[in-house]
């Protein structure tokens, strides 16, 4: 058997990636959900959400902490697996990312610590002020790296010269004809995983009776957010199928599994795709669903991924199954939301026990909608790394060989195996012990919250 | 006529580089006398003197890499293939090392596992760092616009040699930086260790200066030939001086705050000394900083925002070095 230095390096992007946007999908969400904590403290003066924001920065503490790590391990895959990727986009792509690290670096240094560590050291204004600050830094992080993968996606504002592209028009380049929908989808992607959460977290406390006033306020406030995040985030999804539709109608033609090109198309809600026979197998289907979802018109026409060289096709069954897992994951938290709508109707919110126990196994679901949804992002731009322009086999690095990945890989694996396990018990932990008035002892986190206090001379 | 921005891309990419080398290291130095200290009370304190600053030294890392990729992507596009398990193994070291210490009081069971990660990350991520030098040093096999040798020719006796040379150099900047904040008994063993670390490291930029223009003929032209050697007789001369200087410190134990500075005195020069030998070229023997450079588009839009983002970090981290200062003490002198 012959080991693939391509498929290899794709798995192990996939790998590292695939852990790496979890933790941002967190932390962009719980700066925001801080700084709106802190912000009610600031109008209301009332001390309880403060002790709540306090609570959630702990959590934020450990996952930011991840993020980094597992961050910085990013940018050295574009090097170190995709050379030729690298070289040849760099002129595009390499602003964008190093703007990311710029802005990342500019909050890190500037109000992270203020964040974490300063809750008694400075004004409680200059604390809400540090906790917009970061919230909108995370933004800034996202923009920066949407428009990156946007453009690989959509490109535009470019010329390609000897197979090296050059840039014409960054405007174009930075607003390529997707980012403005992946930006909006995935930013409310964000905040939906983070809702997920912080309402599991507050049915675990409620039903362990434990910081139950807090937990209380998380689970009501958070509820009302998602019954307004849900279903915009199913509308903007369609729009981003829309989007997709008219952009990149290979990769959507994988994720419907639709082989041939035409008018009033049925939807497939189940199907083994064939990808040699251009089949699908075990298909239910439902007629003219199809055209009226992806065009909004019952005879709009549907590509089919025969309209394309074979040559040319995404792996449909990868794309098809994660853009179900997707879908169905969010028409899953529009239920639940409903449901804790109808409930609160009923004034029955907080002690249907049922109902907070359905809460704590729905706090992953955010987390599992964003994997496959990014799934079939990425696979379902393939076989392009810059769609429609450079492929995938082109980018990887020349001098590779199978085992030299295989190894490579295995070592993320095994070194990710550890580092998450003990970082979500870590996050459990600072759960089990609930919201609690006093803040972190001066050490934990590795950073000394007081002793910063500097010791004029060397008097002791 | 188009603006040459290759000279500011060089020297924005150098200080990040130097930059990384000098904060991470001497915070890597630290991790590395970690392994050596004697108990729970000695690890607490070394960790608290780096704490509060090591993620954002470590952010440089991720900014000189970008910023490669963004001003010289074809170096980049080499260099990383050439160099890809000992950047693996650093990545991985760098993970242990820095989630050890978010995990190292909150996990008060677990503390002997964390503290390993982090003394032995530490090490670890220092030697490949070191291999990735001497490697980059010797140059690789490319073709065209592609590094086409093995991913283990990176490893060589000389780069391992390198490798071994960086520990002792973190290692110098560490206890450089332990005997400006502490005190007592812990800056005592620091300044034996940092005397230990001073000799491995002037031992071994001895052997490198020696070793590379014997097997570099280019290497060795540059600096031999006339003027040249007159010209950069300097970098030796000061070397030799701040060599001295540095060892009188380490001795002298009124003196806090200078065997930290000389030894980064020491790291200026040595930097210059690699920079010397290898410029104008990136990647070696093969593509001048001109040859490698991004789009001169590319160059001018990013380069608007660095020009002022750059100042703010630097202040930025200026600022948090200022709140931070002063000796470290054990938990016990918290409130
Ligand atoms: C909480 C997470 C979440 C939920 C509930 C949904 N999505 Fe989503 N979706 C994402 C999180 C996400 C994402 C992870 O953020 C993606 C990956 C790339 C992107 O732009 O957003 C995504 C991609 C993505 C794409 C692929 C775009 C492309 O690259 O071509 C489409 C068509 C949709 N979504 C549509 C939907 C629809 C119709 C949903 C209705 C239920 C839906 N999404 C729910
Ligand atoms: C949609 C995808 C991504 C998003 C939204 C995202 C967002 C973020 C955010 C918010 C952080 C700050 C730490 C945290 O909270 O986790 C971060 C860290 C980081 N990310 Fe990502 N990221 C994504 C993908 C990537 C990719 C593809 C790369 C590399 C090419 C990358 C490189 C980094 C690096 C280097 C850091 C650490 C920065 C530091 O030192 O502070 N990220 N990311
Ligand atoms: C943050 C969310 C992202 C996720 C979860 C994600 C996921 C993936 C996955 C699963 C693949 C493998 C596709 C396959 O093998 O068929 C992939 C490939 C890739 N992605 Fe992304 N990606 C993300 C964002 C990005 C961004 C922001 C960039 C640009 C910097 C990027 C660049 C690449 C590259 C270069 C490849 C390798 C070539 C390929 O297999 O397509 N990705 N990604």
């Amino acid at each position: 058997m012959t080991l693939d230095p391509l498929i290899l390096s794709r798995l192990q992007f996939a790998w590292v990636i695939a852990w790496h946007i979890l933790l941002p999908a967190l932390t962009i969400g719980l700066a925001s959900y801080i700084a709106l904590l802190e912000g009610i403290w600031f109008v209301t003066g009332k001390e309880i959400y403060f002790r709540i924001s306090g609570f959630w920065t702990r959590i934020f503490a450990v996952a930011f902490g991840m993020g980094v790590v597992s961050g910085v391990v990013m940018p050295f895959q574009l090097g170190t697996n995709w050379s030729r990727f690298s070289d040849a986009t760099a002129n595009i792509i390499s602003p964008m990312l190093a703007y990311e690290g710029l802005t990342a670096f500019t909050l890190e240094a500037g109000f992270l610590g203020v964040l974490l560590f300063g809750r008694n050291l400075v004004p409680r204004w200059a604390h809400f002020a540090a906790a917009v600050l970061v919230a909108v830094g995370t933004l800034f992080s996202t923009f920066w790296i949407l428009v990156t993968n946007s453009w690989m996606q959509t490109p535009g504002g470019y010329k390609l010269v000897d197979g090296i592209f050059y840039p014409t028009d960054w405007m174009a380049i930075i607003f390529s004809a997707s980012f403005p929908y992946r930006f909006m989808h995935t930013v409310a992607a964000f905040y939906v995983t983070t809702g997920f959460v912080v309402i599991g977290v507050a049915a675990y406390l409620l039903r362990r009776n434990k910081s139950a006033a807090e937990a209380r306020i998380m689970l009501s406030v958070t509820l009302w957010l998602l019954t307004l995040m849900v279903p915009l985030q199913i509308f903007l999804g369609d729009l981003q199928g829309l989007n997709t539709l008219h952009h990149q109608p290979a990769k959507l033609a994988a994720i419907e599994a639709h082989w041939t090109r035409e008018a009033r198309a049925p939807l497939a809600l189940f199907a083994i795709p064939d990808q040699k026979g251009e089949k699908n197998d075990y298909e239910i289907e439902v007629p003219l669903l199809g055209s009226l979802i992806l065009t909004h018109d019952i005879n709009g026409v549907v590509p089919g991924l025969k309209d394309y060289p074979r040559e040319d096709r995404a792996p449909v069954i990868i794309p098809f199954f994660a853009f179900r897992i997707m879908v169905g994951v969010g028409f899953l938290m529009l239920g639940v939301v409903l449901l804790g709508l109808w409930l609160r109707i009923r004034k029955r919110l907080y002690d249907s026990g049922w109902f907070l126990r359905a809460l704590m196994f729905a706090a992953p679901l955010g987390f599992i909608a964003v994997v496959a949804g990014w799934t079939t992002t990425e696979v379902g731009r393939q076989p392009w790394t810059v769609y429609g322009v450079m492929r995938t086999a082109h980018s990887v690095t020349p001098s590779l060989t199978g085992w030299d990945v295989l190894v490579s890989l295995a070592g993320y694996i095994a070194v990710y195996a550890i580092m998450f396990p003990a970082g979500a018990w870590m996050v459990a932990r600072i759960v089990r012990g609930g919201v609690s008035g006093q803040v972190d002892s001066p050490i934990e986190g590795g950073r000394p919250s007081a002793p910063v206090k500097p010791v004029p001379g060397d008097a002791s | 006529m188009i603006l040459d921005f290759v000279p500011m891309w060089t020297l924005i990419l150098g200080l990040a580089v130097f930059f990384y080398v000098l904060l991470d290291g001497f915070d890597l130095g630290v991790g590395i006398l970690y392994n050596f200290a004697p108990d729970t009370q000695t690890r607490n304190l070394l960790m608290n003197s780096i704490a509060p600053i090591w993620d954002g030294n470590e952010t440089w890392l991720v900014l000189g890499g970008l910023g490669l990729l963004a001003a010289f992507p074809l170096a980049f596009a080499i260099i990383l293939p050439a160099v890809y398990f000992p950047i693996l193994v650093m990545l991985l070291a760098l993970i242990f090392r820095g989630v050890a210490f978010e995990f190292r009081f909150r996990d008060a069971e677990h503390l002997t596992f964390w503290d390993r990660a982090f003394g032995c990350g530490s090490v670890v991520a220092t030697f490949a760092q070191g291999v990735v030098l001497g490697a980059f040093i010797q140059g690789f096999q490319v073709t065209g616009r592609h590094f086409t040798g093995g991913s283990l020719d990176c490893i060589t006796p000389f780069s391992l040699f390198t490798g071994i040379a960086l520990l002792f150099g973190y290692g110098l900047l560490g206890a450089g930086w332990l005997i400006l904040k502490t005190e007592g008994q812990l800056q005592a063993a620091a300044r034996k260790q940092a005397r230990l670390c001073f000799l491995g490291t002037l031992a071994a930029v001895a052997i490198v200066s020696l070793w590379t223009p014997l097997v570099d003929g280019e290497i060795a032209q540059r600096w031999f030939a006339w003027p040249n050697i007159a010209f950069l007789a300097p970098v030796p001369l000061l070397t030799a001086l701040f060599g001295v200087l540095e060892w009188r410190a380490i001795a002298d134990t009124r003196a806090d705050l200078k065997p930290f500075v000389y030894a980064v005195l020491l790291f200026i020069l040595s930097y210059l000394g690699i920079a010397i030998s290898l410029f104008p070229m990136i990647v070696p023997h093969h593509y001048s900083l001109w040859q490698a450079a991004s789009s001169p588009d590319t160059q001018i839009f990013l380069g608007i925002g660095t020009v002022f983002l750059l100042p703010v970090i630097l202040v930025y981290t200026g600022w948090s070095y200022w709140v931070f200062r002063g000796k470290v003490r054990a938990d016990t002198g918290y409130h």
